[in-house]
């Protein structure tokens, strides 16, 4: 995923002068034919990243496009007041894309899991938050980004996942995607969740129950509208998210849940990080089973909402 | 606009100025007077006589760029604003107001003539780089200005940005340091000492030109020497005097933030403009 959406940087500089690459020492030999073809327009930083932002933001004033990659949790976690005031005051085009979000590091330790970059980066106006499942959406999105108005932050998953996203639907940024009907319940996805979220939904139908699964690549703006009339055709939802529970999908869904008027009230539940450090390390893999953030988990919480004997 | 090259004129709108602030900061009932009469003289020296500017090409490509990293001296920036015709005099008497255009710190979407949104310090000179980077991508000859307090530089940040405009030999930036020794707290070098700051930024890549910041003919000539500096970022280190023209606020840490008292504002009027 990563590689696809670096590739896709250098596309769009090559068709656009206004677009910049900006890294933070990172050693990507994905990017020499960028740093090599367009070195005017190919800046590696040191290690600062807030620096990083402002330096964004000035070339954003002068008209560029400045295109920022290092990974999520130094980029959002530690830069979140230049976020706010040099780029998202100014509503300036400027992207910034995460390596790493939610728990791709965990092997690195807590401190480079990305798990609050969602929620803290939904609370600023003009933010746009992307969080897409596989290389083919994060190259649909992509392209979009370059006629996109304001700030963008791109949240990137650990690469190699599954192909998950389907070619037959429209993908527009702030547009959320139907990737599985059901009338029993829906299961709204972010990132790599949507690959769990399938698994789970298969395993449901082999139990006679069918999930709607609901995919959301734009966190923010959120697809409001189709959220509701999804959750208007079934009794129940679960959130799925490689993050904290406080404040990203599950949070926003849960915010539109409790002012939308259904008549009978949704059962419901979220599953991502809940509020509290990890002290294990292991792999993503490992820390996702760990907070249940399996198919296995999605499928049995589905079966106790509905009330489903599981067997 | 037209450039003035006199200095005892310009000395003369400077103070003319001085008087502007504490009018605006009196009205306003609050305010930081200290570091706007002390930024007062050098930001008279760019905009009237050295920035390439007028009003209604805020967004003109070919206009010098000025960035107020020291966002606290806003009062500072909207009288040479005013006074330059980017906006009408009249809305000084609304500072920090409902409505008004003008904030407590500079605010870019509602003020004709802020480039930039600050006031959370440390923050201006990454801008500046990258506008500095920008003009350069668009072999632009517009030079950025980035006005920075002494205070101000014990923000980490700050170092980042200094290491970057010197690794790509900014030459179209000039940074200004309104030392004036003074923070909230009491003075710099009591609350967190930033000496030798000269050394520190020559240390960094720039090059160094000390004057002092009340000094007309010092800051015009600093500042042409600065814009020359071919290779490098340049500072001008302005030695200044927290609330330079008053002389009951010169050098007192206790005018940072507050306003004159009517009787003050006529006391300082007197001293500033004696006919």
């Amino acid at each position: 995923m990563r590689k696809t959406c670096l590739n896709s940087v250098y596309d769009l500089a090559r068709r656009d002068d206004r677009v910049i690459f900006i890294g933070s020492d990172l050693g990507v030999s994905t990017l020499d034919e960028f740093k090599n073809n367009i070195p005017e327009r190919f800046f590696m930083e040191g290690i600062s990243e807030q620096h990083i932002i402002g330096m964004a933001a000035g070339l954003a004033m002068e008209g560029n496009i400045p295109y920022v990659n290092t990974i999520s949790v130094f980029l959002t976690r530690r830069c979140f007041e230049q976020i706010v005031l040099d780029l998202c005051l100014h509503n300036l085009n400027v992207r910034l894309i995460g390596n790493g979000g939610g728990l791709v590091y965990a092997p690195l330790g807590p401190t480079h899991l990305a798990v609050e970059d969602i929620a803290i980066l939904r609370t600023i106006p003009n933010m746009t938050i992307l969080a897409p499942a596989d290389a083919k959406e994060i190259a649909r999105l992509m392209e979009l980004t370059i006629e996109h108005d304001g700030p963008v932050y791109i949240r990137l998953a650990k690469g190699g996942d599954h192909i998950v996203t389907p070619d037959d639907q429209e993908y527009k940024i702030g547009k959320s995607i139907r990737v599985r009907e059901g009338k029993d319940i829906l299961i709204i996805t972010t990132g790599v969740t949507l690959q769990i979220s399938l698994d789970a939904a298969r395993s449901l139908a082999s139990k006679g129950v069918e999930a709607g699964i609901l995919h959301i690549h734009t966190i923010k703006p959120l697809d409001t509208k189709a959220i509701i009339e999804r959750l208007a055709e079934v009794p129940a939802l679960i959130t799925v998210e490689e993050g904290t529970v406080i404040g990203g999908l599950g949070s926003s869904v849960a915010e539109i849940v409790a002012e939308a008027d259904f008549g009978q009230p949704k059962k419901f539940k979220r599953i991502g990080v809940p509020d509290t450090f990890s002290d294990n390390f292991g792999s993503q893999k490992e820390l996702m089973e760990g907070f249940g953030i399996t198919a296995a988990n999605v499928a049995q919480t589905a079966l106790e909402l509905i009330d489903v004997k599981s067997g | 606009m037209k450039r003035i090259e006199d200095c005892e004129e310009l000395a003369k709108i400077a103070d003319e100025l001085r008087i502007d602030i504490l009018e605006m900061l009196h009205t306003a009932g609050s305010g930081h007077t200290g570091g706007s009469l002390s930024a007062i003289d050098i930001l008279t020296a760019l905009y009237f006589s050295k920035m390439n500017h007028k009003p209604g090409m805020e967004n003109g490509a070919e206009r010098d760029r000025f960035v107020l990293s020291k966002g606290h001296g806003a009062p500072a920036l909207y009288v040479t604003l005013a006074r330059c015709g980017y906006f009408d005099k009249s809305e000084l008497a609304s500072l920090r107001k409902l409505g008004s255009m003008l904030s407590g710190h500079p605010y870019s979407p509602s003020t004709p003539g802020v480039e930039v949104t600050t006031g959370s310090l440390g923050q201006g000179l990454s801008i500046a780089n990258g506008m500095a980077l920008g003009l350069k991508l668009d072999q632009s000859k517009s030079v950025i200005f980035c006005l920075m307090g002494d205070g101000e530089t014990q923000e980490g940040q700050v170092w980042e940005a200094a290491m970057t405009s010197a690794h790509y030999k900014l030459d179209n930036l000039v940074a200004i340091l309104d030392n004036n020794g003074l923070q909230i707290d009491g003075f710099v070098k009591d609350v967190m000492g930033i000496e030798p700051i000269g050394d520190k930024w020559r240390a960094f890549g720039w090059e160094v030109i000390e004057i002092d910041g009340h000094d007309m003919s010092a800051l015009l000539g600093a500042i042409d020497k600065a814009v020359a500096v071919k290779g490098k970022p340049s500072l001008i280190w302005a030695h200044t005097v927290k609330g330079k023209g008053v002389s009951f606020m010169e050098n007192k840490a206790s005018y940072h933030g507050a306003a004159p008292t009517a009787k003050e504002l006529e006391m300082a009027k007197k001293e500033l403009n004696p006919a």
